[in-house]
């Protein structure tokens, strides 16, 4: 499916992107499955949102967990713990 | 209920004024104003910068906000938070509320900045001596966020 990707703060800047617009193959179902696809692309995306990273997600901007199902044309963002107030 | 995200500074008196005024059912507004402090984990704060997600913002904010409004009896609820670079003693966050008794109104406020602490997507970059470095989040502000949980 298709989909639009959006990176945020240490992320963004880890990655060096703030968007972009994928197609995943259709093994991609939810979040997590998203985030492994990513991995496999190698450094930097395997160092930054390895496993043991903390990281939270949203689905057309709302904070999901990880095992929230995608739909064709979602917004998906990954960034770190908020820290604003 | 407005939500305000901007670069530019704001006045509070006249941001409270304009939250009650014309409702003479209101006999509380509790206000909390965040500052940007100099100190933070040990290190000197020269400035920061605080990056939001646009649009998810809003509605992060307006959830919060229609959660208050659902279960406390409040009138009116504002939150302006600022974007991009700051000092020390700047103001970055006003939240504010009005009700009829004190008691709701202190509720709301700490409610609205206990979730906008933890669901609000903004992060903050400071400029220290050492360099530029990501905040972390505290575990403190889950701590915070599970009192209202019961």
């Amino acid at each position: 499916m298709k989909l639009e990707l959006r990176f945020f703060a240490s992320l963004r800047e880890a990655l060096g992107i703030s968007q972009e617009s994928v197609t995943t193959p259709v093994t991609v179902k939810t979040i997590a499955d998203l985030r492994a696809h990513l991995i496999e692309r190698g450094n930097p995306w395997s160092e930054v949102l390895a496993d043991g990273k903390v990281l939270r997600c949203a689905l057309n901007q709302h904070m999901v967990d990880a095992n929230t199902a995608l739909q064709d044309g979602a917004e998906v963002a990954f960034f770190p713990p908020v820290t604003g107030g | 209920m407005p939500i305000k995200i901007q670069e530019s500074d704001f006045d509070v008196s006249a941001e409270i004024s304009a939250l009650r005024k014309g409702d003479p059912r209101v006999g509380a507004v509790v206000s909390f104003l965040g500052t940007v402090r100099d100190m933070n984990d040990g290190s000197q704060v020269k400035g920061m910068t605080l990056e939001h997600y646009p649009g998810m913002t809003e509605k992060a904010l307006q959830e919060i906000l229609d959660h208050a409004k659902a279960r406390w009896d409040i009138y009116q609820t504002l939150v302006i938070h600022r974007v991009g670079p700051l000092l020390p003693e700047d103001q970055i966050v006003l939240v504010a509320v009005t009700s009829a008794h004190r008691g709701e109104a202190f509720a709301v406020c700490e409610f609205i900045m206990d979730y906008l602490k933890t669901a609000a997507p903004f992060w903050k970059k400071e400029d220290t001596p050492e360099g530029a470095r990501w905040v972390d989040a505290r575990i403190t502000d889950e701590v915070a966020l599970s009192k209202w949980k019961k």
